[in-house]
């Protein structure tokens, strides 16, 4: 009897002493680019399909500027924008295949929310595309304000989205009584709301925009001018590994900046003689900025080369396809919009 | 000696290592929610949820807990599960029954009911009644009414509401009825037991039922109105009706789903229930003077029954656990608002999955558990 027992502690003390060692080894280096290095990919949570922010097209080919950052870890990581393994998400699944493990980033139209940054195990690393919550609604329908909204209206929504909550936000200070119906996958609110079961659809106005192309007739359909809500979507990564947070969160500013200083795919490798510093520094012939994350010193040349800079990601996959041509706040600070991302030196 | 100890350390191993491979898993979450900073705990309950649910059997907005919320998924699970068993019920025993008749184009419509219903992947029938079936129906300025006080519309079915007064004597008025039924049934089995005399047990009891709680209404001060849905236009095209009750077209489309997949199994089981009953029961019954009806409810049932309840039992728990397929449709049941909305904005994950896994354990346990306990009932009593 004694002697199982004395083999079953030293079994315990096992398991013990080598979950030690792995915690601590985890606390010193980014053992997220170690693995991503090693696998030879970027694992990249996106949605199920929202035109201009991650969509698959007939060949598996995914497009989008949440596609796009992930594009860019990639370039910058591991030198081939390609190399990136996509897994489409529900709203639901999304945070829980990040925190545990099965993604490392996550790139899916987020909002960025206090208690979901604080709270959840998760960290936000910036914003690539400033959002509101906005209605849809039927054109013959009249209505052309939120104000003209009566008691009794029904609301087509996502479960699992700043939506919900928004739309309870907006109703109740309102006075107005409403049936909220709420969908887990986007594909069944918009065959919900087209069939007539709603009145309105309510989401991101990105969303509202992007799905509108997936109506049975989009001309039928309008989006209210009102905005309810803020929605800063950005991607998010877990939380305890600062420099693959880093790395992600300066592979998107990176190509921000990149569009402030006029750095395209196209003349990134021109700009290498520019006389301006700052541009120098983005395409890699001046100064070490790699060095900080433990990557080369041309990974944001990469990022430009085969990525591009923001303004052609978002006119490649929003402006071009015709879901939002206009920039609104999401146009640089320089000209008028909010995109505004802290120096890279 | 020798021999125990042989018998019993394999086993103790065996639960050693159950028993490791649990803590490893535990032990493993544990550490990696500290690195990640998720902290555990079911603090989250009490607070408020801030987001509104779509069909409710008690009062519940925004403003209430989670708890609250969790406490109306339960309940539309147990409604959903609970119109899906009646109505499986009565579909299969007449589709079951059905299938044995000698009439060959009602043989042949129950057989190709259930071969078609069973051998299509629930989920799919589920999106044909919500999507196909949703697109057929009317908007509601379109709708005819049914008898001109219900309207099913693609917004749903509209149908006036009780607005009872004196429920309580109602109530009291049916008990009573049901208590002397109880008695009547009593009575007269004693009565055909001594004397050999049969008294018309259904009709009296039938009679009881109507005339005791019609009793109340002309004398007990029980009175009842109905409130008729009425429409009312939101903006130029789009209307909805108010005042009655509305039954949301995702309840409908998930019970019909439910009650037509389920029904083809407990058909099945009910004809294998009559089936297993020899030839002989039935030709010595009837030999001894008892009437087709009697036959099949005094000799064939009671017997058929003893098969038919253990599988059928496993039909219901099946429905039950099948009803979580309704978070496709936004029905919202327990997935859909608690594994799903509350999981989301909460994010506690291990928590919320492992409450709703408990529930679900507890309603199975519950179903299995009431219907032993008939099974044991009708069980052949061993002297």
């Amino acid at each position: 009897m004694f002697r199982y027992i004395k083999q079953l502690t030293s079994f315990v003390a096992m398991v013990a002493v080598l979950f030690a060692f792995s915690t601590e080894a985890m606390a010193k280096k980014s053992k997220t680019l170690k693995n991503t290095q090693k696998k030879g990919f970027v694992r990249c949570g996106v949605s199920q399909g929202l035109p201009g922010f991650s969509n698959a097209d007939a060949s598996g080919n995914w497009t989008g500027v949440d596609v796009d950052v992930c594009r860019a870890v990639a370039a910058a990581t591991l030198g081939d924008a390609n190399k990136v393994k996509f897994t489409p998400l529900s709203a639901k699944e999304r945070f829980t295949a990040l925190t545990s493990g099965e993604i490392d980033i996550l790139s899916r139209n987020t909002t960025w929310t206090l208690s979901r940054d604080a709270d959840i195990g998760l960290t936000f690393v910036g914003v690539n595309f400033y959002d509101g919550q906005g209605f849809m609604v039927r054109k013959d329908s009249g209505i052309t304000s939120t104000s003209q909204f009566k008691d009794g209206i029904s609301a087509c929504t996502n479960i699992g989205t700043t939506t919900e909550l928004n739309m309870r936000d907006f109703f109740t200070s309102r006075g107005i009584s409403y049936e909220p119906v709420a969908f887990e996958k986007a594909d069944e609110v918009v065959a919900a709301y087209d069939a007539g079961r709603c009145d309105t659809y309510t989401t991101d106005k990105s969303g509202l925009a992007a799905q509108r192309t997936k109506m049975t007739n989009p001309d039928d359909h309008i989006v209210l001018p009102e905005t309810i809500s803020k929605e800063p979507l950005g991607p998010v990564v877990r939380q305890g590994d600062a420099v693959w947070e880093d790395i992600v969160r300066w592979s998107l500013n990176v190509m921000i900046e990149a569009e402030e200083y006029g750095i395209t795919s196209s003349n990134a490798d021109s700009m290498k003689t520019s006389d301006n510093p700052a541009i120098k520094r983005l395409v890699g012939a001046e100064g070490e900025l790699g060095a900080a994350f433990g990557l080369d010193n041309e990974w944001s040349l990469r990022i430009i080369k085969q990525v591009g800079n923001y303004g052609e990601s978002y006119k490649r996959n929003i402006a071009d396809t015709g879901i939002l041509p206009d920039r609104g706040p999401n146009q640089l600070w320089t000209k008028g919009g909010i995109l505004y991302v802290p120096p890279a030196r | 000696m020798n021999f125990k100890v042989k018998k019993i350390v394999p086993q103790l191993i065996t639960l050693a290592i159950v028993f490791l491979i649990f803590g490893f898993f535990t032990f493993n979450a544990q550490v990696n929610m500290e690195n990640r900073g998720i902290e555990f705990g079911y603090g989250f309950l009490t607070q408020e949820s801030s987001f509104d649910v779509q069909f409710s059997l008690i009062e519940y907005d925004g403003s209430h807990s989670y708890a609250r919320a969790y406490l109306v998924g339960l309940l539309n699970t147990l409604l959903v599960a609970f119109i899906g068993i009646i109505f499986s019920t009565i579909i299969g025993v007449i589709v079951g029954i059905a299938r044995l008749s000698p009439n060959y184009l009602i043989e042949r419509s129950a057989a190709f009911y259930v071969e078609f219903f069973r051998n299509i992947p629930l989920l799919l029938q589920i999106f044909f009644w919500y999507f196909a079936a949703l697109r057929a129906l009317p908007l509601p300025q379109d709708a005819d009414s049914i008898f001109g006080v219900s309207y099913l519309t693609i917004k749903g079915f509209f149908v006036p509401r009780f607005v009872w007064e004196n429920l309580d004597i109602f109530f009291y008025s049916i008990i009573a009825a049901i208590i002397s039924i109880v008695v009547i049934k009593n009575y007269a089995r004693k009565l055909q037991e001594n004397q050999g005399k049969q008294l018309p047990v259904f009709s009296i009891s039938a009679g009881l039922l109507i005339i005791l709680p019609l009793l109340s209404f002309l004398i007990g001060g029980v009175s009842l109105d109905f409130e008729v849905p009425v429409i009312k236009q939101l903006s130029t095209t789009s209307f909805v009706y108010e005042g009655g009750l509305g039954i949301p077209p995702e309840l409908i489309a998930l019970t019909l789903a439910l009650a037509l997949y389920t029904a083809t199994f407990i058909a099945e089981c009910v004809r294998a229930g009559i089936q297993g009953i020899s030839k002989g029961q039935k030709e010595a019954a009837a030999s001894i003077g008892l009437t087709p009806n009697q036959v099949l409810k005094l000799v064939v049932m009671p017997q058929a029954l003893r098969i038919i309840i253990p599988p059928t039992t496993n039909q219901y728990l099946n429905l039950t656990k099948n009803s979580s397929l309704a978070a496709a449709i936004a029905y919202p049941d327990l997935v859909l608002v608690f594994a799903g909305t509350a999981l989301m904005q909460t994010g506690r994950a291990i928590e919320i999955v492992s409450i709703t896994m408990f529930t679900y354990l507890s309603i199975s346990l519950s179903i299995s558990l009431i219907m032993n306990w008939y099974n044991k009932k009708i069980a052949i009593k061993e002297k």
